[in-house]
């Protein structure tokens, strides 16, 4: 019991473990103590003030997020002196805020709000500051739009940025009634290293940091009788949407999600998923034949490792921390892009629309996914291959809009072509998602059999450890790929760019060596998204993950060269993988960017 | 509690006893015990306002087990109306070094870093002058002990000390969490014994001539003499080092031009006294605290003016982290404007009281939690100047 301390709350007696905060301990006995700052993922700030609480015999409150409970102490949550200020800090809190909340994008999921309401306060007890200053509204972003006359100052997205992402495109500037979040020199985050991951957007509390929305343009694409609104949704939306629909976390509601798009009005319903399968055979391919290049032809320019390239926060990140690493990103782009480039070819031509008349629609987890479809790489097809990216968060208001009971909608399968999709795509969404179902592919061409895991499952890069390394020793390879017998193929699996910072850093100083990097900007990869449902913890991470894992599990193919309409379309339109028609429509190249 | 016995002046600090090598040999031959025990004896606290125990500071810091300790001199001289630190610094710097070497030597530390507010950089060549000679003593006494020099970039809360070290460290000057208090979480995370300027150079002065001859000075509460900075409405301006335990009056009859209305004691973070209350307040621990500001007002000031000043000071200094502060502060500046043009009804002013008080009760740091002071200070003892 040595780790233990004891304390009273609320007259209550509690044991925790030593380091835990008073916070903590309160929550352990189901004591609601109101939080804005504090986020379960981010270090401890202390700085909102509403989590103050009566430490008996201490003159001042005390933060219950940021200290520590001590063996004796007595706290009170909820006495007169603790009620009187805690409706001081948040009628503070209020009238430094917009608190013009019909207009406000998180109307009804802003945690300030909730504590207003919870306050019940019908007059304002302090003047109006919101009408004496003058605020920016940075909107030039494609993907996140950042309103400080919304803003409470709580940190979190300047935590995030620097923790979780090592990025720091945000930051404090300016002191007392002046401070403020901003970006090197005030610069729209547009211009600045922001990677458009959304991480931020996830944990603003109020509406200061939201996603750029294009709902109405879907909808008057969908209204709009010359158009072919096609819609791919991403992998992990299926196992994330219910939470914005009122379900818990961990649901898997694909088929509802198909018969809600449906109902929406969308043309065609298709798959991500399918293109996931084609993003694994190219990219397969292209590591393997880099492979060949720098083992049998003795190539000094081959870029190894290569590192993948499907999450366009990633992408930027690299472009603007280590350019001189350009050459090892895998040129394949993103499954949401192969599949825009796709639909306004081959599939625009199978089903016989003019792809000028086709709008793609992408349901992504993220709010990079706009910023990557804005690319002006990304008009392969000749025409914008994804015309409009919604986050999972924008499908689930579409669906409220559309007055949808989302719960009692029936599992409704994809459209086809471009639907059809295998396990080994699914868990995509997942951090070393790419990775398993690279190696399942590509260790099957290599020597003619199944990889060696029970039920296709590579445990080894699953997990939610923000760095994961494996190795895979090749034996009795087919006779073509002799070169790769005995050779033990190195993998790392990164997650959160502080991770994929870290993991480049090795590679960049020759203290690691890989064959294989697989990263995702977000935590946990694409189910912990930006663009995926608020609030996100490592709990609903977790279940998320699992979920994911289950409808893998769940399906009748496992590996992506197994998927018919994949095998089809090289058969039909592709040729082979790394064919000159996949480099043109399914590969891409990158820029280097600024350093601020 | 009449008192108006004439003030007793002191010269300890500027004195020029304990200025060479040979004093800081005899000093720090003393073993870290004695030091200790001498301080506490003494009775000695913190200078820079706070007043913490500096006895106690530097035997918890003294008892971490962390190898790798620091000593910081907190010069960051910001308090409205306070000016002797630099007077320290510019006439006997040296007596700071020693005293930051007798605590170097006492807790265990072989660094330390003096913070220099920044608009004291003509202070520089002088004190690096001082430096070197200090270093070169150092070495010859054969003690690993040194000292460096960072300079403030103006904001007045990189006094608050944990904001110091942050500053110190290269990142955005703004207070942390306390607890862990910098005896065990200072500067790079390490043990730190962080005082002000002339609290070392009183250090020094009572391991010399010991705890029983400082204990001469001072009531119970508030041990031995200090520096005070006096400023306003009086015929002689300057620093005095004055006995600890006057009472406002005796102050006045001094400094005061005879019409003294009011006097600010502690800074714009301290309190304002009335001259009603000049004759039972003290000026120290039991009564209002000081770092050494005391400003004087006269009857032709407004005191709406004066709190107005200070409020416009707080609400651009305030870090802007903590909710209480930042927008507490901007609250109480633009409320008892809205008072005195009429907009907001004279009972407005209680509404913010209670505001002020719950700022000093919730502000992370001692910037927000000292703001109340002086609003409660003086709306209470001129309310009717705040709203005519």
């Amino acid at each position: 019991m040595e780790n233990m301390v004891k304390l009273k709350i609320d007259g209550v007696e509690v044991q925790v473990e030593k380091g835990k905060t008073i916070l903590d301990a309160a929550r352990s006995m189901n004591i609601h103590i109101p939080t804005l700052c504090h986020h379960e993922d981010l270090c401890v700030a202390g700085n909102c003030r509403v989590c103050v609480v009566e430490q008996v015999g201490t003159r001042n409150l005390v933060a219950s997020c940021a200290t520590p409970a001590a063996d004796g102490m007595e706290i009170r949550t909820n006495s007169l002196k603790v009620r009187n200020a805690r409706k001081h800090i948040i009628e503070l809190l209020l009238s430094e805020h917009n608190a013009d909340c019909t207009k406000c994008y998180k109307n009804g999921n802003c945690e300030l709000q909730a504590l207003a309401s919870e306050l019940k306060n019908t007059e304002h007890m302090f003047l109006d500051l919101v009408e004496r200053k003058t605020f920016t509204v940075d909107m030039y972003s494609p993907s996140i739009i950042k309103d400080d006359s919304r803003c409470i100052r709580c940190q979190r997205c300047v935590r995030t940025c620097e923790e979780l992402q090592h990025v720091s495109a945000l930051g404090v500037a300016h002191k007392g009634d002046r401070m403020k979040i901003s970006t090197f020199f005030d610069r729209p985050m547009f211009e600045v290293v922001c990677t458009n991951c959304g991480q931020c957007v996830n944990r603003c509390p109020t509406g200061a940091l939201i996603e750029r929305n294009y709902i109405d343009e879907v909808w008057d694409a969908i209204y709009n009788e010359d158009k072919f609104v096609v819609v791919q949704t991403a992998p992990a939306t299926r196992v994330a949407l219910g939470e914005a629909l009122d379900l818990p976390p961990g649901e898997i509601v694909t088929g509802k999600m198909v018969a809600a798009l449906r109902r929406l009005g969308f043309n065609a319903v298709l798959d991500t998923d399918w293109s996931a399968d084609l993003t694994i055979m190219e990219e397969g391919t292209e590591l393997l034949t880099r492979l060949k290049k720098a083992l049998v032809d003795k190539d000094p320019n081959v870029a190894l490792p290569m590192t993948t390239s499907c999450s366009p926060g990633w992408i930027k990140f690299i472009e603007h921390t280590f350019p001189e690493m350009l050459p090892n990103v895998s040129t394949c782009k993103s499954p949401q892009q192969m599949f825009g480039a796709v639909a306004k070819t081959y599939y625009a031509n199978k089903v016989g629309v003019d792809p000028a008349k086709m709008v793609v629609v992408s349901i992504m987890p993220c709010t990079a996914k706009k910023f990557e479809a804005d690319r002006p790489e990304m008009r392969s097809s000749g025409y914008k291959d994804v015309d409009l990216v919604l986050t999972t968060r924008e499908l689930g208001i579409m669906i409220r809009q559309a007055g949808l009971d989302f719960n009692s909608l029936p599992d409704e399968d994809y459209d086809s072509v471009l639907g059809q999709s295998s396990g080994a795509a699914v868990i995509f969404g997942a951090t070393g998602g790419v990775m398993e179902a690279a190696l399942r592919t590509a260790y099957e061409i290599v020597t003619g059999r199944e990889v060696p895991f029970e039920g296709l499952n590579i445990t080894p890069v699953r997990g939610m450890e923000g760095v994961r390394e494996a190795s895979m020793e090749i034996k009795d390879t087919l006779p073509e790929w002799k070169f790769l017998e005995g050779v033990e193929l190195r993998t790392v699996v990164a997650h959160g760019l502080t991770n994929a910072k870290q993991v480049m850093q090795w590679v960049k100083e020759g203290k690691k060596s890989y064959h294989f990097i697989e990263i995702m900007a977000c935590p946990g990869g694409c189910l912990g998204g930006g663009g995926q449902p608020i609030p996100t913890n490592a709990e609903i991470r977790a279940k998320r993950a699992e979920a994911i894992y289950r409808e893998d599990a769940g399906k009748a193919i496992r590996k992506s060269h197994e998927n018919p309409e994949i095998i089809a379309i090289y058969k039909e339109f592709l040729g082979e993988p790394l064919s000159h028609k996949s480099h043109e429509l399914l590969h891409t190249h990158y820029v280097e960017r600024n350093r601020y | 509690m009449a008192n108006n016995k004439p003030l007793k002046k002191v010269d300890l600090i500027f004195s020029e006893a304990f200025l060479n090598r040979d004093e800081l040999k005899e000093v720090l031959s003393r073993s870290a015990d004695e030091v200790i025990q001498e301080l506490l004896d003494s009775g000695l606290r913190g200078r820079g306002g706070a007043g913490f125990p500096t006895g106690l500071k530097w035997k918890f810091t003294r008892d971490q087990k962390d190898p790798e300790k620091y000593v910081v001199c907190n010069a960051d001289e910001g308090e409205p109306g306070t000016f002797k630190d630099r007077e320290i610094l510019d006439r006997v710097g040296r007596k700071v070094f020693n005293g930051m070497a007798l605590c170097a030597g006492t807790i265990g530390a072989k660094e330390g870093y003096m913070y220099l507010r920044g608009e004291y950089r003509f202070l520089l060549p002088k004190l690096y002058q001082i430096l070197d000679e200090f270093h070169e003593d150092m070495k010859a006494l054969g003690i690993d002990f040194h000292i460096d020099i960072k300079l403030g970039s103006g904001a007045y809360v990189c006094g608050e000390e944990s904001a110091l070290f942050e500053s110190m460290e290269g990142d955005r000057g703004e207070p942390r969490n306390k607890p862990p208090y910098p005896t065990e979480y200072g500067f790079r995370g390490k043990p730190t014994v962080i005082n002000n300027v002339e609290t070392f150079v009183s250090a020094l002065i009572i391991s010399r001539i010991g705890a029983a001859e400082y204990q001469k000075l001072g009531t119970v509460d508030s041990r031995g003499s200090k520096l005070f900075s006096v400023s306003g409405d009086t015929p002689i301006p300057g620093i005095y080092e004055l006995e600890l335990g006057m009472t406002v009056e005796q102050f006045v009859n001094e400094f005061g031009d005879g019409d003294t209305k009011a006097v600010q004691v502690g800074g714009a973070a301290g309190f304002c006294v009335p001259r009603k209350k000049f004759n039972d307040t003290i000026i120290g621990f039991e009564g209002v605290p000081t770092g050494g500001s005391m400003m004087l007002f006269n009857s032709s000031r407004s005191m709406y003016n004066v709190l107005h000043n200070y409020l416009d000071f707080f609400k651009e200094e305030s870090c802007g982290q903590c909710t209480p502060c930042r927008v507490g502060c901007q609250q109480l500046f633009l409320g008892i404007e809205a008072v005195k043009r009429g907009e907001k009804p004279a009972s407005y002013l209680d509404t913010l009281l209670k505001l002020s008080q719950t700022m000093k009760i919730t502000a992370k740091c001692g910037l927000g939690q000292s703001v109340g002071n002086s609003f409660h200070s003086i709306v209470n003892n001129f309310r009717e100047e705040m709203i005519y």
